[in-house]
């Protein structure tokens, strides 16, 4: 963990106002920031671990827990919500079966995010499986491509 | 080689693209397009033109514009204009390749307009298609035209020419020329560029710093995104204008990260800047130096405030500081810097290329020019559009949206995002000025504008972007994280059904309290939805809080579904596809939904047969149905009865 973590972050020694940039790297890398990852960053940078943990838990994108093997984001922006995102959100957790409370099924092969926005908007609502951005959704078609995503074993 | 000669060679080579004998096909592949299923029919035009061994050119590009069109191909031929095609599915590739490119039949009934010179009979002229005439395209001239991965198609078609103008030029000489064009801050507040730049230029100190806001943070909003995936360079081009005006060395592009393509042909730009010498030291042969780095966003609305932004540059959490001192004085790292949106920069690059009174003459006479906006939510025609201000609200909902989408009627639009507000149907005749959205309760925004129908809530829209705003609070000044957490409170209380006489007016107090008192704009903004819902749809709120009513039928809460005893078949379909079991009934027996494990998803209503229509959605009523499934009653079938009398 430790040699991975240096390697990451060697490139960013000396950089002014690096601390977001190397957050986003080793999330990248290994997925969510965990206590150990933070405190690491905040050696590096000569900061406290309070600084980073402040910084990472300010802004949307950075995760502190494991994210499942596939990724389901709906966006909540203005436009998928009148066009009935929340629809599209309750179809997904029925199907993927996620617990009420929780982001991701209990076999880890699913979670969900919830995001602002994708820019998408004029093909409201959408919704992205992993890198793929579906426009247009109902909740037959959300049925129909986890459904799909469910019978791929990775 | 010097730029002239790079110039005369970038538009020997597009000439010879244009005269080129090989059939030339274009696919809007920005991420709209992705989403809609470009890529597959990029795909399904590679394999069909490699089976048949045609040899033509595939080029990707941003996007047009016309998002409900997408997936669009383009399809060149010599001496033919460009042929538009909208809604392409891979499946139909086998049969257009086979039509147009071997067969010469332009298929008029798949096209949807021609571009350039020259015209296809019985194809209509693309920029004279009622969503087109309206509008003017200055800053998106390029997307969907040019390849925005090729330096060389933008510099042939005018790109960098204002760069190489201003380098000619006194830094005084270039703000007085912004200052002329009238141009004003397109991120929404509308400040004056020029005399922004100037501020910035005769601050004390050496180092300075210019930044361009790509953070468009606002949840329906997608303009900022399409420009930078569509023509990259107009950005860059003006953002080196900016910088020589201004005297800085050291730009920033903040990026959110939810735009990936975005970034990718950020990078893809910059570096082939490099090779023409247009970024880093000596620009052009000159002494103007500059660098630009891109930063990428982390998911903070708050950071598209100017002082959040710089924050969140130098490694910190976004959030905003009090002004004065003002970022032109002492911004990133203390030192002046200057932050225009990336609609802003693209606008002085085209000012520069062709002089500030040819910009001065769109637009009005407060606000000069032409603004981008996006169009989404209940429209007909979504998509990415450029008007010059001062266009009506109505040309461009009806003559470019066209109008509501499936018929229904007009309720609203929602402009400026979570800081901007709700135009109701009688002001629909307002000017797009900033004066007059402003004097409407609404500001101008980034562009986002959010058409609201009949079966939108005004209510639930102002819940939906205080929710927003409460979570994108920063929670460093009271007012906007205990006030928006408050009026927050009490939306969803109302939209619950369990709102309480004096809830409006203690709303109304509470939205005026945190629009003065909060810290940054966000807070000051934040009341925004909820005064102007308050303005124009009291009585939505009122039926909500009196009636237990949601007149649109929107709030969960406060609706019902039955399925109608007189018209359900037992067909079971509805029964089938409920989510959560809470459909009883057997074939020939009347459905009854169990409102207490109904969940309200709405599958039973749009699962029912359109023949039969037996699902009903309402609100503040009940209605009579058995308390179990009963037998369906045969019903006379009268109109297929009256059809068979009738057949001979």
């Amino acid at each position: 963990m430790q040699d991975r973590l240096v390697k990451i972050l060697e490139p960013y020694r000396g950089q002014r106002g690096a601390a977001i940039p190397v957050l986003q790297k080793v999330q990248e890398e290994l997925g969510y920031l965990d206590e150990e990852s933070i405190s690491e960053v905040a050696n590096f940078l000569g900061q406290t671990k309070n600084e980073i943990y402040g910084v990472a838990s300010f802004y949307a994108q950075f995760r502190f827990e494991r994210q499942g093997e596939h990724v389901v984001r709906v966006c909540q922006g203005t436009a998928c919500h009148v066009r009935g995102s929340h629809r599209i959100l309750e179809a997904v957790q029925l199907e993927l079966k996620i617990p009420e409370g929780k982001n991701i099924t209990d076999d880890g092969k699913f979670s969900i995010e919830r995001v602002a926005c994708f820019g998408s908007c004029a093909l409201a609502p959408v919704m992205v499986l992993d890198k793929t951005v579906y426009g247009r959704m109902t909740t037959s078609r959300v049925r129909q491509i986890l459904a799909e995503a469910q019978g791929d074993k990775p | 080689m010097t730029f002239k000669e790079v110039q005369e060679q970038a538009v020997a080579e597009w000439e010879a693209l244009q005269q080129n004998q090989k059939p030339r096909i274009f696919v809007g592949t920005a991420t709209c397009g992705r989403a809609a299923g470009a890529m597959a029919v990029l795909d399904a035009i590679n394999k069909e033109l490699s089976k048949r061994n045609i040899d033509a050119i595939v080029t990707q590009v941003g996007c047009i514009g016309l998002c409900y069109c997408e997936p669009m191909v383009d399809i060149v031929k010599p001496n033919r204009p460009r042929i538009t095609y909208a809604n392409v599915t891979p499946e139909m590739i086998p049969q257009l390749i086979e039509d147009y490119l071997v067969n010469d039949n332009p298929r008029p009934d798949l096209a949807m307009g021609t571009i350039g010179k020259g015209s296809v009979e019985g194809i209509p002229d693309f920029m004279q298609l009622p969503l087109l005439k309206p509008q003017v395209r200055i800053v998106l001239r390029n997307c969907g035209i040019i390849d925005p991965e090729d330096i060389k198609q933008y510099i042939a078609n005018g790109g960098y020419s204002g760069i190489a103008r201003v380098l000619g030029m006194t830094p005084e000489q270039v703000i007085d020329e912004i200052k002329k064009s009238g141009l004003r801050g397109r991120g929404g507040a509308g400040f004056p560029t020029g005399q922004k730049w100037e501020f910035c230029q005769k601050a004390p100190g050496k180092e300075r710093y210019i930044i361009c806001n790509a953070d468009e943070g606002d949840p329906g909003a997608f303009m900022n995104r399409s420009l930078l995936e569509g023509d990259p360079h107009s950005v860059l081009e003006g953002m080196l204008v900016g910088a020589y005006a201004i005297g800085a060395n050291h730009a920033y592009i903040y990026c959110r990260a939810e735009y990936p393509l975005a970034i990718e042909r950020l990078k893809i730009a910059l570096k082939q800047m490099e090779e023409y010498h247009l970024v880093g030291n000596n620009i052009l042969g000159s002494n103007f130096n500059l660098d630009i780095t891109i930063k990428e966003g982390a998911g903070a609305f708050v950071c598209g405030e100017e002082t959040a932004l710089m924050a969140s540059i130098e490694g910190k959490r976004g959030m905003p500081r009090a002004r004065p001192p003002f970022p032109a004085i002492a911004g990133l790292w203390g030192k002046p810097t200057n932050i225009n949106n990336v609609e802003t920069w693209a606008d002085t690059a085209v000012i520069m290329q062709k002089g500030a009174a040819w910009y001065a003459g769109f637009g009005t006479e407060k606000s000069k020019g032409t603004k981008t906006f996006s169009l989404a939510g209940k429209i007909s025609r979504t998509g990415l559009i450029e008007v010059p201000l001062g266009i009506k609200l109505r040309e461009i909902i009806y003559d470019i949206g066209g109008g509501i989408a499936n018929g229904k009627q007009y309720k609203a639009v929602q402009t400026g995002g979570p800081s901007g507000g709700c135009i109701p149907a009688n002001l629909l005749d307002l000017t797009v000025d900033y004066e007059s959205l402003a004097q409407a309760g609404s500001i101008m925004g980034s562009g986002g504008m959010v058409v609201a129908d009949e079966d939108t809530c005004m209510v639930d829209m102002a819940r939906f972007f205080l929710t927003f705003v409460q979570s994108e609070s920063c929670g460093k000044c009271t007012p906007c994280r205990v006030g928006t957490k408050q009026m927050l409170n009490m939306l969803e209380r109302i939209t619950r059904g369990e709102g309480r006489p004096g809830d409006i007016e203690h709303l109304q107090e509470l939205a005026l309290m945190v629009k003065s008192a909060s810290l940054c704009g966000l807070g000051q903004t934040a009341a925004n939805p909820i005064l102007t819902t308050l303005r124009y749809f009291k009585d939505e709120y009122e039926a909500h809080i009196n009636e237990k009513r949601c007149p649109a039928g929107a709030c969960t809460a406060l609706v019902n579904y039955y399925i109608l005893p007189d018209k359900c078949e037992g067909c079971m379909i509805c029964k089938r596809n409920c989510p959560v079991e809470a459909i009883a009934g057997d074939r020939r027996m009347i459905h009854v939904i169990n409102q207490k494990k109904c969940i309200k998803c709405g599958t039973c209503l749009d699962m029912c047969p359109e023949r039969f229509k037996a699902v009903t959605k309402v609100s503040g009523k009940k209605i009579a149905v058995p308390s179990e499934p009963i037998p369906v009653v045969a019903k006379p079938k009268a109109t297929q009865d009256t059809k068979v009398a009738g057949t001979p």
